[in-house]
């Protein structure tokens, strides 16, 4: 197990066979209070926390939370955002399936190091991740390069902590997969590639997807890696989430909570969209 | 021509699955690779397909020298004991499979594949997802596969060893008449003595990586070479010296020549037949009647009888 | 997936074919290109964009000197900012790990109408930008105009904020990593110790707990990691006064972005700590596959 999102595995569900009993009960009164009391606890520190954010961004109206959203500077941000985080999440789909494949179906020396360097962007306190790259690809920088204040900066920022997601998604099912498929379409005539092609990928698509959504959220909402390469020039190099830093800075709650909003509904969305595509997978597969 | 695997030996992690094993297969035959779990017959069967590379020996296929061919161009036809079914095709796409991917025309492929449907029943199916169906309809699908790419050698993997008894035992006959139907050259995989005995044109008995006996089916069940054999292909008793097949052993009411004496201890009715222990004085062997037999002879526990091998009984010293 | 030297007994009958040109030994197949192609693209990307930057930092840390890694480290403020982030995550930690284990029960063993929505709201944390969870946290719980700001108690600016900020993001970790190993084991050994007369405490103490002992660990160090790196949310919520609400992490920051010295030593200590934790995962994993 790795530290890079094992919560990415949460189909996994009780395995009894089909008609059998998944081993849960009904409530009884003691696990009943103990539901309150965690209903209680995610209320006051998710729930409420999130609703007063939807609710600060409109609480001047539809057309006021439209105008903040829709400032140049808020607007701006956000196009960076997006299709930063869709870039990095479509880079990752690939590059990561790779990196995914070559743990599992390849070994050499030196491949247990690898795997615990994959990990380190996750586990990394997000600004010591922005001061590392700021030092190598900054002023200053021994390679000669400059990349402060680039969009190139920004895009390399979330590059190094969505590393994980995609690899530690696909890694499980590859490991998972019956060879014995592989060997049959091997002995039907097809080459390595054909069968990547026609057999392998198809299964492994939903994971693939799985990634690189978990990706995308978590670059959507980055802070800390970004903020210190970034420099955060306006309508250049400022992402969405310092923005919003800015905005609170400023006491403007409500626009700040505008674009939180966005970045909320945007990452919900897709998470949402990957479930079902998840769902869909699994009858089918 | 046909297939020979001809002094093979591979070696897992130290431990020898194949020990100088040669194996011949006549072309359009159906043999049996027969012996326990563990003893290497799968490994040879994989090696003959090309999944598995020999340590030494080779393998020759239709005259053409294999080895070091790789399974996408030995022309074999492979069938796994679970299915290998590609879960995301239909029926009709998993055997198309082999053809597509040789770049056959559509116009073929719906032919020969309709053909196959046919053949193996699933005409219904073709357009329903492996999921959907049986265990043994899988296994048919998983047959018609291999045999799309028109395979010179075909290769079975226990292909009916998670199927349900009476299941195998349906798709064993079905076997048998397509194997008559098509005459491709066969070798398949399995534990089960029964399936052996009744499917196969020939036997080879492989035990701890080495091949025990080669024959057809009559010749090792009634002229074993070793104990493991006659052990393993039937049912085997002592009497006096000698191993015999307890259905092979004539019972006496009253004293006769070169008869054994013996007491019945234990008499069980199992279907139509009888099945009869006994002690004599060495050993306990034991008898199997037909329950007319039994009823003649009045046999009840406690009743001192006769026994001899029967005229034509294949006996082997004991060990 | 991927696991007695006698002469044989050969067949009796017919003749082996002649194979003088058939080797008896076949070659060792070489590595296709194409792997070695694939592994030097994994390992050039992997090394490139993570272990260049860290290297190049432990560099300059070395650069610049034990003396003014020995300086930062004892300075009063980068030993305050040390004890408060041990404080804040400590604290996070905790609450973690008892409402974690709470929460993984419920999912594990209960049916209960809304049990998916449970589930959607502790992963929820996950697609959070973390300027946003400092953001909602003031909304509610700040004293100017936040919907529970009229407690009297400070929260915004002040520890128990940070420690809210903290235990949001960490929230899902300790929960995910128990809700597998709960769902796939130790129910029929609790039905087992049930029908043998042991109450509900006494089946948690004695078979829950030491069935979950290792994946609570891993959830455990996971949260640590995660709440000691806490950065964005922590700046907005603790309002980053020096000497008193500012943390490690807040601490490099500053550093960094005045330019004054501290910020490379202040970030050895944390990937140390990273470090660390990862190489704690590692060796609790292999117990975890035994069971």
């Amino acid at each position: 197990m790795t530290l890079a999102p094992a919560v990415a595995r949460r189909g996994a569900g009780f395995r009894r066979g089909a008609g059998q009993s998944d081993g849960r009960v009904p409530l009884r009164t003691a696990a009943g209070l103990g539901l309150g009391a965690a209903v209680l606890w995610l209320s006051l520190l998710v729930l409420l926390p999130l609703a007063a954010v939807v609710v600060k961004a409109t609480g001047n109206g539809w057309s006021g939370f439209w105008d903040a959203l829709t400032s140049r500077e808020a607007l701006s941000a956000l196009r960076l955002t997006v299709f930063s985080s869709i870039g990095v999440a479509a880079l990752n789909a690939i590059i990561g399936t790779l990196i995914a494949w070559v743990l599992v179906r390849d070994s050499f020396r030196g491949k247990r190091v690898v795997e615990v360097v994959i990990d380190i962007p996750f586990a990394l306190p997000t600004i010591v991740a922005g001061l590392v790259l700021l030092t190598l690809y900054g002023p200053h920088s021994p390679l000669g390069v400059n990349w402060y204040a680039t969009t190139r900066g920004v895009i390399l920022a979330l590059l190094f902590v969505t590393l994980p997601f995609v690899v530690r998604t696909v890694q499980p099912v590859l490991i998972g997969l019956d060879r014995d498929v592989e060997e049959a379409a091997a002995s039907l005539g097809a080459s390595r590639f054909t069968t990547f092609r026609r057999i392998i990928l198809p299964a492994i698509l939903p994971a693939i997807a799985g990634g690189a959504a978990l990706a995308f959220a978590r670059a959507m909402g980055e802070y800390g890696s970004v903020v210190l390469i970034s420099g955060g020039l306006q309508f250049k190099t400022e992402i969405s989430s310092m923005y919003v830093y800015s905005q609170i800075e400023n006491d403007e709650l409500a626009a700040a909570a505008a674009t939180a909003t966005a970045l909320l509904v945007i990452s919900l969305v897709v998470i949402g969209l990957l479930d079902i595509v998840q769902r869909w997978a699994a009858r089918h597969g | 021509m046909g297939i020979a695997a001809i002094h093979i030996s591979k070696t897992f992690g130290g431990v020898a699955a194949l020990d100088d094993v040669t194996v011949e297969v006549g072309s359009g035959r159906l043999t049996a690779l027969l012996g326990p779990s563990g003893g290497g017959k799968s490994t040879l069967l994989r090696i003959v397909g090309g999944l598995e590379e020999p340590d030494a020996g080779s393998v020759v296929i239709d005259g053409i020298a294999a080895t070091g061919i790789p399974a996408q161009r030995r022309n074999v036809g492979f069938v796994f004991q679970h299915y290998a079914a590609f879960k995301h095709l239909s029926v009709y796409r998993n055997i198309a499979f082999g053809l597509e991917v040789r770049k056959r025309p559509k116009a073929e492929i719906k032919q020969r594949v309709t053909e196959l449907l046919e053949l193996v029943h699933l005409e219904k199916f073709a357009d329903r997802m492996p999921s959907q169906l049986s265990g043994g309809q899988r296994q048919r699908m998983a047959l018609a596969r291999a045999l799309a790419v028109e395979p010179s050698v075909l290769l079975l993997d226990e292909p009916f060893g998670a199927l349900d008894t009476k299941v195998r035992k349906e798709l064993r006959d079905w076997l048998r008449r397509l194997h008559d139907e098509v005459h491709v050259t066969t070798i398949f995989v399995t534990h089960d003595q029964d399936e052996a005995l009744e499917v196969a044109d020939e036997l080879a008995v492989i035990n701890n990586g080495r091949v025990e006996q080669v024959g057809s089916p009559d010749a090792l069940y009634d002229h074993p070479a070793n104990d493991f054999v006659m052990g393993f292909l039937g049912p085997v008793t002592r009497l006096g010296p000698r191993l015999i097949r307890p259905h092979d052993i004539d019972v006496f009411a009253a004293r006769t020549s070169d008869a054994v004496e013996a007491k019945v201890t234990r008499l069980q009715r199992v279907g139509f037949e009888v099945r009869a222990e006994l002690r004599a004085s060495d050993t306990e062997p034991w008898v199997q009647l037909t329950r007319g037999q039994a009823e003649s002879l009045a046999l009840r526990p406690g009743d001192t009888v006769w026994l001899r091998p029967a005229r034509d009984a294949a006996t082997l010293a004991a060990s | 997936m991927v696991s007695q030297i006698a002469p044989a007994a050969t067949t009796d009958r017919s003749t082996p074919i002649d194979l003088g040109e058939a080797p008896t030994q076949p070659p060792r197949r070489p590595r296709r290109t194409g792997t070695y192609v694939l592994r030097g693209i994994a390992i050039g990307y992997v090394g490139v964009l993570v272990l260049v930057p860290l290297g190049v930092v432990l560099w300059r840390t070395i650069q610049q000197g034990l003396g003014t890694f020995w300086d930062t480290v004892s300075d009063p403020t980068v030993v305050h900012a040390i004890v408060l982030t041990g404080v804040v995550a400590g604290i996070a930690v905790l609450l973690n790990v008892v409402f974690g284990i709470g929460m993984a029960l419920l999912l594990a063993r209960y049916r209960f109408p809304g049990r998916r929505l449970l589930n959607i709201l502790i992963d929820l944390p996950l697609a959070v930008s973390p300027i946003v969870v400092g953001l909602a946290l003031i909304l509610v719980y700040g004293q100017e105009g936040g919907w529970l700001g009229g407690l009297g108690v400070q929260i915004i600016y002040s520890i128990p904020g940070m420690v809210l900020a903290t235990v949001f993001v960490s929230l899902p970790l300790v929960v995910r990593a128990l809700v597998p190993v709960l769902e796939e084991e130790g129910l029929d050994q609790e039905l087992a110790a049930r029908s043998l007369g042991a109450n509900a405490r006494q089946c948690f103490r004695r078979i829950t707990l030491p069935t979950i002992k290792w994946a609570l660990a891993y959830g455990v160090v996971l949260s640590l990691a995660r709440a000691i790196g806490e950065f964005g949310a922590v700046k907005v919520v603790s309002g980053n006064v020096i000497g008193q609400t500012q943390t490690v992490t807040l601490l490099v920051d500053e550093r960094a972005e005045q330019f004054e010295p501290g910020a490379y030593q202040a970030s050895i200590l944390l990937i140390a700590v990273t470090v660390i934790c990862i190489v704690g995962v590692s060796l609790i994993h292999p117990p975890e596959g035994r069971s």
